[in-house]
């Protein structure tokens, strides 16, 4: 009796370690095959990644270079405006196209950022004027991709008389006026001398002989 | 003998389930993990083609240069024509 009591309870055990075996045989192979997913998964993830670093390896530079040479842009167009129309009119022509911006000033021009910006009125001057709308007016811009210049070189000084609104009498103060045409003008042009004098010959007359009248 | 019983009692109502319990979490874990690893794998692909513009960028640099060496010989040009302030 105690030794089927000896054997029962060492066949439990051994069953007992046995399941425990089949249980982490089961589980641990179930793992494993969850991890090898996570491999190949981890594998597509490290070609994506690749892929991007590879792709993006040029973007650094060719920015850098895009950024340069808009800076270059940027600094000529400023250094120009305020050469042409001066600090304060600048400032104002920048702040009027964009409100606001006018308080950050030109990056090249660090005086600027404590320039008072003018009212809007004040800064369309001649000069401003003239270079805010010298863009297709200018003859230069003959050759500009979004269409021909609409100011004709050949009448360049007319079309920029246009652009002042105080016209052309003002300066210099008097012009002289000009000419009444008509049979009522008090100066008549092309006068003929012999329009109401006496005839010379008259055409009943036989004209005296020139001799007679010396 | 009773502790040889008690042996197996106890190795298979609190060993065996213990142990159950560990792996079924650890592989409840691990099944988990793909479906962020998928996710993750279709987040890259897709950072990947929108990279497929950066070539662009190559043209976007030409451009860029040729306007700012544009707008430099029309800004010469207004310099010639326009009396400085």
């Amino acid at each position: 009796m105690a030794l089927f009591g000896f054997a029962a309870a060492g066949a439990v055990t051994i069953l007992a370690v046995v399941l425990i075996v089949l249980v982490l045989v089961v589980y641990l192979v179930a793992i494993i095959v969850q991890l090898r997913k996570i491999t190949a998964g981890l594998g597509e993830i490290l070609n994506g990644v690749s892929e991007i670093a590879d792709k993006s390896v040029p973007v650094n530079s060719v920015v850098k270079t895009i950024n340069q040479h808009l800076d270059a842009g940027v600094d000529l167009l400023e250094g120009l405006l305020v050469k042409k129309a001066g600090m304060q009119d600048a400032i104002g022509l920048v702040d009027g196209l964009y409100p606001g911006s006018g308080a950050a000033g030109f990056r090249k021009f660090p005086a600027s950022a404590t320039t008072k910006a003018p009212r809007i009125g004040e800064v369309y001057t001649r000069g401003a004027l003239t270079l805010a709308r010298l863009g297709r007016e200018a003859p230069i811009a003959a050759g500009s991709p979004s269409g021909p210049a609409l100011r004709d070189a050949a009448y360049g000084s007319a079309a920029s008389a246009k652009l002042y609104t105080d016209g052309r009498q003002s300066r210099p103060g008097s012009m002289p006026k000009s000419p009444v045409v008509g049979t009522d003008a008090p100066v008549q042009y092309e006068q003929r001398e012999d329009i109401g004098a006496p005839r010379k010959n008259s055409p009943d007359r036989p004209a005296a002989p020139e001799t007679m009248e010396k | 003998m009773i502790l040889w019983w008690l042996g197996d009692v106890i190795l298979l109502v609190v060993v065996l389930p213990i142990v159950i319990y560990l792996l079924s979490g650890v592989l409840r874990a691990a099944k988990g993990i793909p479906a962020t690893v998928d996710g993750i794998s279709s987040v890259a692909a897709a950072g990947s083609r929108d990279l497929n513009a950066v070539p662009l960028l190559l043209t976007t640099q030409d451009q860029v240069i040729k306007t700012v060496a544009g707008v430099a010989n029309y800004g010469s040009s207004l310099d010639v024509i326009l009396d400085d302030a």
